[in-house]
């Protein structure tokens, strides 16, 4: 809509909204009571589950195919004038609420940096090390097919 | 600046309450009913009216309104429908001011008359009990519909929209809260 204009502005937003949609439910109201009480929110689309088709592209160019359904629940809240999305897997009403409410103080100017440090950079820093655990364990087990080929 | 409104409370309930509304208008060109949605579109869109297109519109039916950009907003937030310039390609008109002429609507074809458009088209009033006499398939006799606010031609469009039969355009008029249904097939005399 006209509230994300510029695209840095798009890519920050896009960064956030992928972070909250990430966390659990859990997590995000355990940092959203953290913060100072947010203005009135008003639900303008309520938390609604439903079916997404995932099409991909074979090695990232090829033709498109459908790789198959997935549940997402969708949520969007204004909080003042701004209007906060939300779209997560699977079907957690309570956590497309709270990713919704959260997005929409993001884009607020006022509680932008507050809400920024509080949530989004903490569980941002734990998805990132949660990734790296795995992937460490992932490399843990890798084989070299090229070592293998010059033992035969 | 956007100030979006929510639509239904509860989207699956209301929106079956609305729908059951408008059915039982139609089937009985004429009687007013009451369509209690509690939701506030924007102005100029009266609730009677945003309750019909959060029910029937949604991404398979393009648009034509002349009630503003605030309203188009809305709509294509919570019906997900597009909006078209054209009005010949509309499956819905919205009319809030002027009605425009129902010449002007697509009134599908003899294989697909369901494709003819639907008007909707506010007004300021709707009495019962005296106005047009209504006549055809849902009525006894004849059922009596006074619409304040009405186009002064609209029963000369009427008749040229009749004879089109099974093609033409069906009409939901709405005033506030209330909405009565003239269908292609009712026939309108003037009181």
């Amino acid at each position: 809509m006209t509230q994300t204009d510029t695209p840095s502005s798009q890519a920050a937003r896009q960064k956030w909204m992928a972070v909250l949609a990430r966390a659990s439910a859990r997590e995000l109201a355990d940092r959203l009571a953290a913060l100072p009480a947010l203005p009135e929110a008003e639900v303008l689309r309520a938390p609604e589950t439903g079916l997404v088709m995932v099409r991909g592209r074979a090695g990232g160019d090829g033709a498109s195919f459908n790789l198959g359904e997935m549940t997402v629940t969708r949520c969007a809240i204004r909080l003042g004038m701004h209007i906060g999305h939300a779209y997560i897997a699977g079907r957690d009403h309570a956590r497309a609420r709270l990713a919704a409410l959260l997005d929409a103080a993001l884009q607020d100017a006022v509680q932008h940096d507050v809400v920024m440090q509080a949530v989004v950079a903490p569980l941002a820093a734990a998805q990132q090390e949660a990734r790296a655990v795995e992937a460490r364990k992932a490399a843990a087990t890798r084989v070299d097919f090229f070592t293998m080929a010059t033992m035969r | 600046m956007t100030r979006l409104t929510p639509g239904f409370a509860d989207p699956v309930l209301d929106a079956q309450a609305s729908f059951r509304a408008i059915l039982e208008a139609i089937s009985r060109p004429g009687r007013i009913r009451t369509i209690d949605a509690r939701i506030t579109p924007p102005a100029p869109l009266c609730s009677a009216a945003g309750a019909a297109l959060l029910s029937l519109a949604d991404g398979d039916t393009p648009l034509w309104l002349d009630a503003g950009d605030r309203v188009g907003e809305w709509l294509r937030f919570h019906c997900g429908a597009p909006i078209t310039p054209d009005i010949g390609r509309a499956r819905f008109v919205v009319a809030c001011g002027a009605a425009p002429s129902l010449d002007a609507l697509d009134i599908g074809t003899d294989e697909d008359p369901q494709l003819g458009t639907t008007l909707i088209l506010q007004v300021a009033a709707l009495v019962s009990g005296d106005g047009w006499r209504l006549m055809g398939p849902g009525i006894q006799l004849e059922n009596r519909l006074r619409v304040v606010g009405a186009p002064t031609d609209f029963v000369a469009a009427w008749v040229r929209n009749q004879a089109l039969f099974p093609r033409g355009i069906d009409v939901l008029l709405c005033a506030g809260d209330s909405i009565a249904a003239l269908p292609r097939s009712v026939m309108i005399a003037e009181g």
